[in-house]
């Protein structure tokens, strides 16, 4: 598993290379993208900064990978979370599963954004035009991670 | 022992850690939070919604009643929002 922790953009393509070059075993390849969007409800918003806590939140991206790998039959896993001031259109996270076949990798890899949501350290921050505030958890959010139990 | 605070939480109270020594009757979450909120109107406005606080020692998640002592690290921020 690789989980990485960072300011700096990543780059799709290579990551899946990363986790498929030299294999002929992998049937699936599940990839999810998280961007930064310009609009929030009615607000359009200009920026987001992403906090994250040091440590722990890699700690805690790594402990959801592994119970995703207890859950399904997962050949590879790269999840990639950014930090720092994001502008709209920026990718925020990143999620690779490959597996033998399509299910589980899929499955993995939403279970895995369902619990990071809620599980991972980190918080948004939008500025918009009216101001900067931060952005409040959703119980939505804790309904989704729900039905994985 | 050292305090984190993050996000609005640490803007709340104006900075990002605390090192205190912790009083022998301060041995749970809860009664860090109490003992905290006696330092000055900041921290009581970070602490009003209880709801919306979350609390890790030594990185790891735990309810109020978790015990805690003057080597442990205690992180104190709201619910998280990543993804």
């Amino acid at each position: 598993m690789r989980v990485s922790v960072q300011s700096e953009d990543f780059n799709i393509a290579n990551e899946i290379a990363l986790l498929s070059e030299n294999r002929t075993d992998l049937g699936a390849i599940a990839s999810f993208t998280g961007l930064v969007r310009d609009i929030h409800g009615d607000k359009s918003i200009k920026s987001m900064t992403l906090e994250h806590f040091p440590g722990m939140a890699e700690q805690e991206l790594e402990k959801i990978g592994h119970e995703a790998e207890k859950r399904w039959p997962i050949q590879g896993l790269t999840i990639i979370h950014r930090y720092g001031k994001l502008l709209p259109g920026d990718q925020i996270v990143l999620v690779i599963a490959t597996s033998h076949h399509r299910e589980a990798a899929f499955n993995a890899a939403q279970f895995i954004m369902d619990w990071l949501k809620t599980d991972a350290p980190f918080w948004k921050k939008e500025e918009t035009d009216e101001g900067t505030h931060w952005v409040a958890a959703k119980s939505d959010d804790d309904d989704k991670k729900a039905r994985w139990e | 022992m050292n305090i984190l605070y993050f996000a609005l939480i640490r803007e709340n109270i104006g900075k990002s850690s605390d090192d205190i020594t912790l009083p022998d009757d301060v041995n749970n979450v809860k009664k860090l939070i109490e003992h905290l909120e006696n330092k000055g109107e900041n921290y009581k406005s970070a602490f009003a919604q209880s709801d919306l606080i979350r609390v890790a020692v030594n990185q790891e998640y735990v309810d109020l009643d978790h015990p805690i002592k003057n080597t442990d690290e205690v992180a104190i921020f709201p619910p998280m929002t990543g993804g």
